[in-house]
């Protein structure tokens, strides 16, 4: 089973229009929220006039920023620090707007539509101030104390400043990946409800990290964590942006605690696309010192990472991600780096599938292009002879990445580049694309090699438990993004107890099912909860063995568990089924001694994570007159130590490449000079269609097995995404003959045009 | 502005629905609130992403640019009505065995753009498909095996 391209067990409701998102929970007697965001980019609030809206038939309350002063802002997720805390977004602006889109204020109604209507009627007065809109320019003023700079940090490993004072060759870049993100097809929802009954408060529609928004709930709320339930339905991905906690969730939950009526709020895409978190738009400055081989002795980095308007959950994950993973799969034994997380007057960041590593491997990569080019080496040649060897790991990369030593658990880094270099036949590609552009094609290849993270501990559980009926069910605290979750978890379970597929069945994300629980982020789903599922299963096979003997009077040594059923090894028909052990383990039973049920409960924890790898390599042709480039062939080669279900994971890298073409070349949110946002529609914000996407050839690779849990695996999720940009930029300057050409994201068809016009084009 | 209720009789997948709403209200919100028809989806709710595609006399229709007004006596046809019984369509077969979804959010809306039209060219060409496919926004699955299934299906309803 493990192993086997089985076919999903989420699909037939998803098939059948039987989904239940968010959007499909409705309860009794309802009130619906609508949210008055900000129309200016920054600015003190003068005055707020709910007046007109309260007169509109429907229309139950109308909240601003002084009726939830009393609520302490969203804090931190993970990667918080103390300078960081005053820069947290309250759930209602209090004085001062600082993005359009920003909520102001709360509209409560019986209607949709009528909440609609209410909202039109609120009157925001705001007296404008300038904008921080280049958060790599000068520092702006937060709140008349603090500047708009939130975080600086430096890591660093070996002696950078020996290294370059040594140096055969220095060269300095600068590079900037724009401002994009994960856009899932669903918009953010939730609906509460506080039953009174019980004391507790639901929250239906939660996502990706469940157990740390009902434990940040409580404390907003001052709620005991144990009276609030937070349950996950279908959700519409996540990309690491949905399921974050953010202010509509908290009003969500305290309105309905307040107003005694379920609430719902479903945001609408104009909203979305305005206050949901952005990510990447980082723009750096570097100088690498390398030997005349090529090998890089030395790299020195200072970026600017613009966090939007406040600090929101994810504290300074993206910009210490960026940090920790540009060194990526090469020795670089002096490296230094500084982040600055700063803000500016635009919609708040968090993170979008490869945070911080689209962006570093952008500038890596590029920044080896450009040696390679610099010192007349061919591009596949100074990735060899950087690359860690497979005789280093674990290699200490020397720096920490969420709290954690980067410590890359395996690879096989040069088995990967030339199985790559086989399967396009890179001296033959090479020449082809040379004599197309010989005849006045604009065509040309680029590689990116990178290493990813994933499963990010500290823990995760799994409960697996056997009924009567021989049913199986899985539960645990972690959570489905729709990435298929289920059948993974079910795969790992079937395996280890020898059912079939159709009797597990597997529970994520109800904090009322389990104990503790994390989430679905990091690529570390299948990793962790994937771990502790097969822990769970192994303990519950020993436990019906152990029951079984007594049952069937043999020694536990004479039995086995296949098709279900504990049988004696040679005898397959003296058996008990499981469902028969369930059975005969009731409280009152002289089997269960103390133990009542046919369950198992196991938690793994690691402090590690573990870092999958891979290669990209994708061959682009420009059309110098309009500018768009179209993708003609896309390699992506990963390795992911072992792949559960292939067929799933080749489905994250496909899908995971097409938010890495968006990046590099369509997606992009754009400003105007006092801080409109430019891209508020699906006119504006342009996702790769089918029509973009080529068909792409994944090397799904199992040659790193992770030795840190015992089925070896590393996570998927995000290694279709990582080097999209690098490539896509690489190829475009080989297309373009110009080495250095593209240096920042993304290459839209206007940027192109220009840059094609301005002396590149057919040699 | 609240409007004045229409009452209207709906037909969607062969069933007749009695609802009265505003004028304003969509057909994507009127099937999912007063129908109870929650397969077809909103995903940006101004014509783009094609979530809520449904078949309005077997064209393919944009349900959040609709109003349900709009229909009279047409015949709609929605995700929901695509099964037959236990039976899968073909087209959801062919993405259930082709790994066509992920998170199923704009999957409503794929199969039935692909229904409409594999059912009225039934021998339409692949490079024709993927630009009729290009109609609608996932953002999952990179759309390879979103087209790999609706080529399965066309190739399973013709024979």
């Amino acid at each position: 089973m493990i192993g086997e391209s089985v076919l999903r067990l989420e699909d037939q409701p998803l098939l059948r229009g039987e989904g239940r998102f968010v959007a499909d929970i409705n309860l009794p007697h309802q009130l619906h929220m609508r949210i008055v965001r900000s129309h200016a980019a920054h600015g003190t609030i003068e005055s707020i006039d709910a007046s007109g809206s309260l007169d509109v038939p429907g229309v139950v309350a109308v909240w601003t920023g002084a009726d939830v002063a009393a609520i302490p802002p969203i804090d931190f997720r993970q990667v918080g620090a103390d300078q960081m805390v005053p820069y947290r977004q309250p759930i209602l602006a209090q004085d001062r707007v600082r993005y359009v889109g920003e909520p102001v204020a709360a509209v409560f109604a019986v209607d949709p539509y009528v909440a609609e209507d209410g909202a039109e009627a609120v009157v925001v007065e705001v007296s404008e101030l300038a904008p921080v809109l280049d958060a790599a320019g000068p520092l702006g003023d937060f709140d008349g104390r603090l500047d708009t700079e939130a975080y600086v940090f430096t890591e660093q490993t070996g002696d950078v400043d020996a290294a370059f004072a040594r140096a055969g060759h220095v060269l300095e870049a600068e590079f900037s990946v724009g401002r994009h993100t994960g856009v899932p097809l669903e918009c953010r929802g939730a609906v509460a409800v506080h039953h009174r009954s019980t004391r507790t408060l639901e929250f239906l529609g939660a996502a990706k990290v469940p157990f740390q928004n009902r434990d940040a709930l409580a404390r907003m709320l001052g709620l005991p964590p144990s009276g609030v339930v937070l349950r996950e339905a279908h959700v519409g991905g996540g990309f690491g942006v949905r399921g974050e906690l953010y202010p509509e969730d908290v009003l969500v939950a305290l309105a309905a605690l307040r107003m005694g009526r379920p609430v719902k709020w479903i945001e609408d895409r104009q909203e979305h696309l305005v206050a949901a978190n952005h990510s990447r738009d980082q723009r750096y400055r570097l100088r690498v010192a390398t030997d005349a081989s090529g090998v890089v002795e030395g790299l020195d980095v200072e970026f600017v990472s613009d966090q939007g308007a406040y600090v929101r959950t994810h504290g300074a994950t993206v910009a210490t991600l960026a940090a920790a993973m540009l060194p990526g799969p090469y020795r670089i034994p002096n490296y230094r780096v500084t982040g600055r997380v700063r803000l500016s007057n635009k919609t708040p960041a968090g993170t979008y599938r490869a945070p911080g590593r689209y962006e570093s491997t952008f500038v890596r990569e590029r920044t080896l292009d450009a040696v390679a080019a610099e010192l007349g080496i061919d591009r596949a040649e100074i990735r060899r002879r950087n690359l860690i060897g497979s005789e280093a790991m674990p290699f200490e990369r020397g720096v920490d990445a969420l709290g954690t030593p980067v410590v890359y658990d395996s690879g096989q880094y040069e088995m990967m580049l030339d199985r790559v270099m086989a399967h396009i036949d890179y001296r033959a590609l090479m020449a082809s694309l040379a004599e197309r552009r010989a005849n006045g094609e604009l065509v040309g290849l680029g590689l990116g090699f990178f290493v990813e993270k994933s499963g990010l501990g500290p823990f995760a559980g799994s409960r697996v438990e056997v009924d009567p009926s021989g049913c199986v069910t899985v539960t645990t605290g972690e959570a489905s993004v729709g990435q298929g979750f289920e059948t993974v978890m079910a795969q790992i379970c079937a395996e280890v107890l020898s059912v079939g597929l159709d009797t597990v069945s597997v529970v994520h994300g109800q904090t009322d099912q389990m104990s503790y629980g994390m989430g679905a982020f990091a690529s570390r789903a299948t990793v962790m909860a994937g771990t502790a599922t097969h822990a769970a299963g192994v303990s519950l096979r020993r436990r019906a063995i152990e029951v079984a003997a007594e049952m069937l009077e043999a020694s536990p040594d004479d039995l086995e568990l296949l098709d279900g059923a504990v049988r004696v090894v040679g005898s397959p028909t003296r058996a008990v089924s499981l469902g028969a052990i369930a059975s005969a383990l009731g409280p009152a039973s002289p089997h269960a001694q103390d133990r009542p049920g046919l369950v198992a409960e196991e938690w793994y924890t690691t402090s590690h994570m573990n870092y999958p790898y891979g290669l990209h390599a994708g061959v682009v042709a420009l059309d110098p007159d309009t500018g768009s480039v179209g993708i003609e062939r896309y390699v992506i080669a990963y390795d992911i130590g072992r792949a559960i279900n292939p067929m799933l994971v080749e489905g994250q890298i496909v899908g995971g490449a097409a938010q890495g073409f968006g990046g590099a070349l369509f997606e992009d949110f754009s400003y105007d000079e006092i801080g409109q946002p430019l891209v508020t529609t699906f006119m504006d914000y342009l996702m790769p269609t089918a029509a973009e996407m080529p068909d792409l050839e994944i090397l799904l690779s199992e040659d790193a097995p992770s030795p840190l849990n015992p089925l070896g695996v590393k996570g998927a999720g995000e290694g279709g995404t990582n080097a999209c940009g690098a490539v896509i930029a690489s190829a475009v300057d080989d297309a373009l003959g110009r080495p250095g050409a593209v240096c920042s994201l993304p290459m839209t068809p206007e940027r192109l045009h220009t840059l094609c016009r301005s002396g590149g084009g057919s040699p | 502005m609240s409007q004045r209720r229409v009452e209207l009789t709906l037909t969607v997948n062969g069933q007749r629905y009695e609802a009265a709403v505003e004028p304003r209200k969509t057909l994507a919100d009127t099937l999912r609130e007063d129908c109870g028809l929650t397969g077809t989806h909103l995903g940006c709710e101004h014509g783009v992403c094609g979530a809520c595609t449904v078949l309005v006399d077997d064209e393919p229709v944009r349900s959040c640019l609709m109003f349900a007004v709009q229909c009279g006596s047409q015949a709609i046809r929605t995700v929901e009505g695509l099964a037959d019984g236990d039976r899968l369509h073909p087209i959801q077969q062919a993405f259930w065995e082709h790994h066509g979804l992920q998170c199923g959010f704009c999957t409503p809306g794929f199969l039935m753009l692909a229904t409409s039209v594999l059912e009225s060219r039934p021998d339409i060409g692949d490079e024709e498909l993927r630009e009729v496919l290009a109609s609608n926004l996932c953002r999952c699955t990179g759309y390879q095996n979103i087209i790999t299934s609706v080529h399965a299906a066309r190739d399973q309803m013709r024979s």
